[in-house]
């Protein structure tokens, strides 16, 4: 019984352990589009200067990690267990949680494919990134204490 | 008269008093002639800032609504709290679904007293205990604009609450408690001007300690750690402390406040999320001033460490 007992707990020690890569692995994904996000956010505020070069490579590299995102392999079931701020709705309605990530796939590409060359065209790129992400977060993210 | 008679006299008698006591401390309030004449004709105009600030659209529209549909309050937003499930009403022009049929005293008697137009009190899960210190003003204001949205027809279900929540008169206790008109934090006199607009806004019309301030064991507010954020009412996960304790902003400018009331970008340019998606949203409609003001409110409360537990954590393996 104490060998069961250890073994099991070896497993869902393991488990975790896996489950700590995937979830540190989507935090930094999140921290990389944070940075991407926040070349654009500054200009629009007004705290940089517009530049239509830096618009170009944040919105193409947000772009690539967005489309890169897998949700089967970023959000596999037990994933919502541990350091993480992943809402349980995600694994309850997964096909509404895929769908949020389609459209931010469909609002990076569409702006990484035409970068916005002024400031006045820069504003409603942010805004549409930005309402992209509250959609998702608002339903699929926890705070947490 | 033998003496289990008696007692079961006296014991009718103190039960009577009781109840007439009980009927007595739970009688609905309205509101006093001072404010009833306060309240003025109100302007449409202004009211819509007020509508924005209040957040109606969070709950008495439909979920997700976007644009025109924010307009339509045709209620059904529920909320599953520990006490049962509160499901937000018609609050639309319809004259028999909605409160089109409601005067401007009556509505007052709603925001200010969280009294119905038939005399019954509404469960705070309607904030009148932030809209209690509103100016009568500004709820003569929202009216007149609320007046301008569309007449819906729809009719909601009905609360379904455990005992003794479903008592409603019982709220008229709880009231007595923790519904008051003065405002939570007190400031110098003399104040900046913004100050006090920040302070108006945030515990009156904008109820932001409804979700950010922990709750005790009766569901009032605990204003000892006002705005120290508090484990969600609702759903999974906790509302942020917005003080500059620990845990808390502290570290964010009134600038930074600000914009992200404006933007929903954090100062590292995460996103709003959860229900506060839908108040930056309509925050995001007021004027600059006005989210200035918030800000420096927010500054300026006393600084309390996080009003919900830290999370047990997952690394260390418990015994």
């Amino acid at each position: 019984m104490k060998k069961f007992v250890i073994a099991v707990s070896a497993i869902a020690l393991a488990t975790t352990a896996a489950f700590a890569d995937v979830i540190a692995d989507r935090k930094a994904v999140m921290k990389e589009n944070g940075r991407q996000v926040g070349v654009l956010v500054k200009m629009v505020q007004g705290e940089a200067d517009f530049d239509a070069a830096a618009v170009m490579a944040a919105l193409t590299k947000l772009n690539e990690n967005v489309q890169a995102i897998d949700v089967a392999a970023s959000f596999p079931p037990g994933s919502d267990k541990g350091d993480t701020t992943a809402s349980p709705k995600i694994w309850e309605d997964m096909a509404g949680f895929q769908a949020e990530v389609d459209k931010f796939k469909a609002v990076t590409a569409e702006a990484a494919a035409a970068p916005a060359q002024s400031l006045e065209a820069l504003k409603p790129q942010v805004a549409a990134i930005g309402q992209s992400c509250s959609s998702c977060h608002e339903t699929y993210r926890i705070k947490k204490g | 008269m033998n003496l289990p008679g008696k007692l079961a006299i006296a014991a009718v008698i103190a039960a009577g008093i009781g109840g007439l006591a009980f009927w007595y401390l739970t009688e609905p309030a309205r509101i006093d002639a001072e404010a009833e004449a306060a309240l003025g004709t109100g302007d449409a105009a202004r009211g819509e800032r007020i509508f924005w600030a209040g957040g109606c659209t969070s709950c008495h529209a439909r979920p997700k609504s976007e644009g025109e549909a924010l307009l339509q309050l045709v209620g059904g937003v529920q909320l599953e709290t520990a006490f049962g499930t509160f499901v937000a009403p018609n609050i639309s022009q319809d004259v028999n679904d909605g409160i089109g049929a409601w005067s401007r005293e009556e509505f007052a008697n709603a925001m200010l007293k969280g009294v119905s137009p038939s005399g019954r009190h509404y469960y705070p899960a309607f904030p009148y205990t932030s809209y209690a210190r509103m100016r009568p003003t500004d709820v003569a204001d929202l009216y007149a604009f609320m007046k301008t949205l569309p007449a819906v027809a729809g009719r909601t279900p009905d609360h379904t609450l455990d005992f003794p929540y479903n008592i409603r008169r019982g709220i008229g206790l709880w009231k007595l408690l923790y519904v008051d008109d003065a405002p939570v934090i007190a400031v110098d006199e003399g104040s900046p001007e913004q100050l006090l607009l920040g302070r108006y806004l945030v515990e009156g019309p904008g109820h932001c300690g409804e979700c950010h301030t922990p709750r005790n064991i009766s569901g009032g507010t605990d204003k000892s750690r006002w705005l120290a954020g508090a484990v969600a009412a609702e759903g999974d996960g906790v509302i942020p402390n917005i003080t500059s304790g620990e845990g808390g902003i502290g570290d964010w400018s009134e600038g930074d406040i600000a914009s992200y009331l404006e933007t929903g970008f954090t100062p590292d340019f995460d996103s709003v999320g959860g229900s506060m998606v839908e108040v930056q949203k309509n925050v995001a409609r007021l004027t600059s001033d006005d989210r200035a003001a918030i800000a420096a409110y927010l500054k300026a409360v006393p600084p309390h460490p996080n009003g919900y537990p830290a999370r047990p954590s997952t690394e260390t393996p418990s015994d």
